[in-house]
């Protein structure tokens, strides 16, 4: 269902064939060129994951003909059509294509290192650029290493399917278990602060993992990975069951996980990294808020930003000593009156577009993100809501004596984790409700849910007051934090990245969005917030664009499907096995067919 | 019997009952005519007053709107035509314009560099008209075939967010490999900068040459669509792609011919980008992208001469409007509500007239 | 006082009349088959009655009210609950939250009491369960234990019919309006169906109005027929009376004479 659909057109029999051999090899040679031209090879190149010997520039660079390998050795397997063996053809291919693709990506260099000029309208394509693709070895023998590695990486990305399932997957999980250890360095790091003989001993003095840790991690994890393999364990592959039962008790596991950790971990973490924690947390605050809009109850928001807008500022509003309002209130006298205006948005917002077909819903409601924004950044609205200054000063979350605010981040990342746990306390309590069945009957089929009896109207305008809710309490909670709020803190670019946050780990599914926030706010980082790898600023939106075009392509239901999604995107699947019972014995047919 | 039923017809109570959501959107209606009267009278007032514009300000201003309303016009014909006919909205498109532009650029410099632009001004922007509807062509058809192909009967919601990865992944790769500066085109040459003289008015150049280009693309495109085959083709897709097929029309490939000339239109619509503002940079698509979509809406999606109307108006209602309405009541910093207007537009013409003013030319499979 | 009672029905689209003037009444208890041939305006009488469209004319008066013009919603909270000719099941949700969703208008916790687990949410939650699956148990076997959790996707035709039956009653109408309930099954299934709508009426009291081609079905369970063509009644009666009218055989094969007449009439002309 996959990746194979490349193979689709490709002849069943295993024959050499040429225009395979070209595709292959031009896409990932396009791939490799568009990764040094962007940039990104030069700048991801600074962040090392194994010292000396692969930084992220170079893993992201050679994956692609390592991939394609993979992928000219896949086979689609159709039920009732003969599968075309692999055999050495295949091989062969692999290894030409990386050939042809590595050769492409060098005479891109050469024609960069012929024409400086070019660099004028492409900032990016300098000497720097053409030292990398030849790995420094000046240009004449340079230009021969990168199709001998791309073919290696081909041949081996093909080898891959000669290997057992088991082993493929144990190989797999050490090389994620490298990456990911190389990327979470820094939240290794002040983990184990106490025990600092283990980061010692991972990590390379200046930064990245060194080669002897690097090999021991991938023995270690991929060994673990072979020998468990088979083995029950509860815990994350069992929250994507199907199973109602079953996926209620590996949520509940993984619920009392998380509360153990959302307790311990900010005290282990220093700043930037409750920082970053924080960050998260306002984002899965959202992603929670809006997976009840569109997922829940399947209307597209895409100014879902305008009442996190409302949230932050009537915050600032009623807090700041600075603002137009004539009277001050502390954080938590505030905090009513912020739920009441973001509920009044989510009605003056939902109102006028409850009768609209889906796609323009979705435009509609990005048009009144960007006018909101639009007005609080006018100078017409400047005396009351500060135009491009904004609102400064805002005080932060009075406790006892003390005000916490961003510079306590500590103490900030516990409040901000409190707020999660309470959305997502209320999203688990409505999904299986009376309300949430409504919900899903409408994201069904809305006509018929009208007929059944649900009053579509108040159901579509109850889903927009409380994903606007939700919006705010991450609003109320960024005022405090930042201090200072203005206006381009809300950009339509949020909302969107709200969206693949709650794509990508599963709509729908409130451990999804956690992790989908996770993933990503953590690792690349919000809009205006660095994340892990810091490396990806530039580059963040051109990967959440991708990412959201690979997952509606590959995987449509996210990492962490909820079950009706599951149910919704593999019908087939699912009814090849219907005639089976959970434990997976037959049930029979119908009795009377 | 027949006498009861004559009586019972004539108590029928025509039931009336509206909803409080009517009631809000009667209100809205009723501030937005309200607020727009008011914006208009004010501004009569000053004019009579001899405050604000003068009467040639308020002509060259309506003038550069109905340029840019052509250019909308443009864009929304690709909007239009795969609503048309696959029945989503295609949000990538104002990057496809956008790509055009940007490469245009780069052709428009080099042209500049050679010394070809001073020289030859026709052949110039001829030259960089072709560069930037190739660019847009194949942008546009790469998009069809990578992203949208696969996504061929999915449920609306899906292709829509697919193309909003689309449009932020051309964004940020053309912000990759341009960098995110600003560039501007070189200055329009010598001949073209004055003004021409039509009946009395002196219009400028530059929105004279946009006004042409976009009537004669339109031309083109209309020639195209109900003369051609491939246009023929075309109709019959977007009516039923099933029975098109049938039929023995290539679905794909009427398909690709369609994000084709929607791109090749957008190709245009970049000349005159480059023509009316000059500076260009990743983020250039955007807000085009958007009005040119409401344009397609409000001419009623799916109708092409609908489109071109649409644009038109959107155009006239954005160039004048934040003046007219906005600064006749008084509101300062009208300029920079520019784009609000443009959004409100958006939103008011979805809300209350979702089907267009020309009325919608869709397939049966996306009549709701 | 009839249950159902439609005075001067019309409605039609872009010029084209579905019904033109329809009197109709239905008393409690009744078993009525609305049968005509294709085109002839039943299933858009269904439809303006259960609201989906308004009629552009005329009255609906239910239990006493007027509910023309209201929509769905209501109109199913008032009573009426209907299936359609082509099984509209919410596929992804499973077979006893299809029915649970049936439950929605008569049921009333809102979020605050999900939220807050009160002890009305869970003793309503526990009754919507309870209620659901004795609904399903109506079927037999067909529709209860591993079936429950099932999305209703998989079902088999017959049983996705079922089903939308079983989501109609849970909204514990008064009026049962089913829209050609045995189309597409085979012999033995229909009439296992037609028992089942005897049942309807004789163990859960409901009124049901339905629409259907199979005589056999027509013949078995109506007390009475009433004939639709060209959106127009043309003749009402119990079965017997109906099958023996020649209007309703006119309508059905069509009248020869009439045809011989008017070609004898031209040829005058």
């Amino acid at each position: 269902m996959t990746a194979a659909t490349v193979d689709a057109a490709a002849p069943r029999t295993a024959r050499f064939d040429v225009r395979r051999l070209l595709r292959y090899g031009g896409l990932a040679g396009l791939a490799m060129v568009f990764v040094a031209a962007t940039g990104m090879l030069e700048t991801f190149n600074n962040r090392l994951l194994i010292r000396p010997i692969l930084s992220m520039g170079y893993l992201i660079l050679l994956s692609a003909p390592f991939v394609m390998g993979y992928l000219v050795g896949k086979r689609t397997e159709i039920e009732g059509v003969e599968t075309a063996p692999r055999t050495s053809a295949d091989v062969v291919l692999a290894i030409v294509a990386g050939l042809i693709a590595g050769l492409i990506t060098a005479l891109f260099a050469a024609l960069v290192d012929t024409f400086p000029g070019l660099r004028g309208t492409f900032p990016r394509m300098g000497p720097q650029m053409v030292s990398l693709l030849t790995f420094d070895r000046g240009v004449g023998i340079g230009f021969l290493i990168l199709p001998a590695v791309a073919a290696v990486l081909g041949a081996l990305g093909v080898a891959m399917h000669w290997l057992s399932d088991r082993l493929r997957k144990a190989l797999g999980v050490g090389a994620l278990t490298v990456v990911s250890t190389a990327i979470f360095e820094s939240v290794v790091k002040d983990v184990f602060d106490w025990f600092s003989t283990l980061p010692r001993f991972l990590y390379h003095t200046a930064g990245g993992l060194s080669v002897v840790s690097a090999i021991v991690l991938f023995v270690v994890a991929a060994g673990a990975s072979f020998f468990l393999q088979g083995r029950k364990v509860p815990g994350l592959g069992s929250l994507t069951s199907a199973d109602t039962g079953e996926r209620r008790r590996s949520s509940l596991i993984a619920a009392a996980v998380v509360l153990v950790l959302t307790i311990v971990l900010p005290q282990l973490l220093g700043g930037v990294l409750n920082e970053l924690l924080t960050n998260v947390g306002l984002f899965l605050l959202m992603g929670l808020g809006l997976n009840i809009v569109v997922g829940y109850a399947g209307l597209l928001d895409l100014g879902y930003v305008a009442f996190f807008a409302v949230g932050a500022y009537t915050m600032a509003l009623l807090t700041s000593p600075l603002s137009a309002v004539p009277f001050q209130l502390n954080w938590w006298q505030a905090f009513p009156i912020v739920l009441l205006m973001a509920a009044l948005a989510g009605v003056f917002v939902g109102t006028p577009v409850i009768r609209m077909r889906g796609d323009y819903l979705a435009i509609v409601t990005l048009g009144f993100g960007e006018i909101v924004r639009y007005l609080f950044l006018s100078d017409w609205l400047s005396p009351f809501f500060g135009g491009a200054q904004g609102v400064r000063r805002i005080p932060g979350i009075p406790v006892g004596s003390n005000e916490i605010g961003g510079s306590d981040i500590t103490q900030f990342v516990y409040f901000t984790l409190f707020f999660v746990a309470i959305a997502a306390y209320i999203s688990w309590r409505l999904q299986d409700s009376r309300i949430g069945r409504a919900w899903a009957a409408m994201r069904e089929d809305e006509d018929i849910a009208e007929a059944v009896g649900i009053d579509t109207v108040k159901a579509k305008l109850l889903a927009f007051v409380t994903g606007a809710v939700l919006a705010s309490f991450a609003g109320a909670l960024f005022a405090a934090k930042v201090g200072t709020v203005f206006a381009h803190s809300f950009e339509i670019i949020v909302s969107i990245i709200i969206l693949v946050v709650v794509i990508v780990g599963g709509m729908g599914n409130i451990a999804g969005v956690a992790v989908g926030a996770l993933v990503l706010i953590g690792v690349l980082g919000g809009p205006n917030q660095p994340g892990l790898l810091q490396e990806f600023g530039e580059y963040k939106l051109l990967v959440y664009g991708a990412l959201l075009i690979f997952m509606m392509l590959q995987k449509p239901e996210g990492l962490l499907p909820s079950a009706r999604r599951a149910r919704e995107l593999h019908q087939e699947e699912y009814l090849q096995d219907a005639w089976l019972d959970k434990e997976g014995r037959f049930v029979g047919q119908e009795q009377e067919a | 019997m027949t006498a009861t039923t004559a009586e019972a017809a004539t108590r029928v109570r025509k039931s009336f009952r509206p909803s409080w959501v009517d009631l809000f959107l009667w209100a809205i209606r009723i501030g937005a005519i309200v607020i727009i009267a008011w914006g208009l009278i004010g501004s009569i007032l000053n004019f009579a007053a001899g405050r604000g514009l003068s009467a040639t300000q308020w002509r060259d201003l309506i003038v550069a709107a109905l340029s840019q309303g052509a250019m909308y016009g443009l864009l929304a014909l690709g909007y239009s035509m795969v609503y048309g006919v696959l029945g989503f909205i295609n949000f990538a498109h104002g990057e496809v314009f956008m790509s055009g532009a940007m490469v245009g650029f780069i052709a428009a410099n080099w042209l500049f560099d050679a010394g070809i632009w001073a020289a030859n001004p026709i052949l110039s922007l001829f030259i960089v008209l072709v560069v930037a509807m190739l660019t847009s062509t194949l942008v546009a058809i790469l998009v069809e075939r990578v992203a949208y192909r696969k996504l061929r009967g999915a449920p609306r919601l899906i292709p829509l967010i697919t193309s909003i990865g689309v449009s932020f992944f051309l964004q940020y790769t053309f912000a990759a490999l341009f960098g995110v500066a600003v560039r501007s085109y070189p200055q329009v040459p010598e001949s073209f900068r004055g003004a021409l003289n039509i009946g009395g008015f002196r219009i400028a150049w530059s929105s004279v040459l946009v006004i042409v280009v976009a009537i004669l693309s339109m031309i083109g495109l209309w020639y195209f669509v109900t003369r051609t085959k491939s246009g023929q083709a075309m109709r019959a897709v977007a009516e039923d792609k099933e029975i098109a097929a049938l039929m023995g029309i290539d679905v794909d490939r009427t398909i690709v011919t369609v994000f084709a000339v929607g791109g090749a239109m957008a190709g245009v619509a970049a000349l005159m980008w480059a023509i009316l503002f000059r500076g260009v940079n990743f983020f250039t698509g955007f807000l085009p992208g958007i009005k040119a979509f409401t344009s397609a809406v409000l001419g009623g999606i799916g109708n092409l001469v609908g489109a071109m109307g649409g644009g038109v108006l959107l155009g006239l209602f954005e160039g004048v409007g934040p003046l007219l309405i906005l600064g006749g009541l008084g509101i300062p910093g009208v300029s920079q509500l520019k784009d609000v207007v443009a959004f409100t537009a958006l939103v008011l013409v979805l809300v209350f007239r979702p089907s267009g003013i020309f009325g919608e030319r869709l397939g049966s499979e996306d009549r709701v | 006082m009839p249950l159902l009672e439609i005075r001067n029905l019309k409605k039609s689209f872009g010029g084209v009349m579905a019904i033109g003037g329809v009197d109709l009444a239905v008393e409690k208890g009744e078993i009525v088959s609305i049968i005509g041939p294709n085109g002839a305006g039943k299933t858009s009488l269904f439809n303006v009655i259960s609201g989906i469209f308004p009629p552009d004319e005329g009255e609906i008066i239910f239990n006493g009210v007027n509910i023309a013009g209201h929509s769905p919603s209501e109109i199913t909270k008032a009573g009426i609950a209907r299936t359609f000719q082509n099984v509209r099941l919410f596929p992804n949700l499973t077979v006893l939250e299809n029915v649970k969703v049936g439950q929605h208008c008569r049921t009333r916790r809102g979020i605050w009491s999900a939220i807050f687990q009160t002890k009305g949410y869970r003793e309503e939650e526990r009754l919507i369960e309870e209620k659901a699956k004795e609904i399903l148990s109506f079927f037999g076997t067909r529709l209860v234990g591993y079936r429950f959790e099932q999305p209703a996707f998989v079902l088999s035709y017959a049983n996705r019919r079922r089903l939308e039956i079983a989501r109609a009653m849970a909204t514990e109408p008064t009026l049962l309006l089913l829209d050609e309930p045995t189309a597409g099954m085979n012999p033995r299934e229909t009439a296992e169906l037609t028992e089942l709508i005897g049942k309807l009426r004789s163990d859960k009291g409901f009124t049901v109005v339905m629409i259907e081609h199979d005589m056999r079905v027509v013949g078995e369970v109506s007390d009475r027929v009433v004939v639709l063509d060209h959106g127009v009644k043309i003749a009402e009666g119990t079965y017997q009376e109906v099958s023996t009218n020649e209007n309703v055989i006119e309508a059905y094969l069509g009248r020869p004479t009439e045809l011989r007449k008017t070609t004898t009439e031209e040829q005058k002309a």
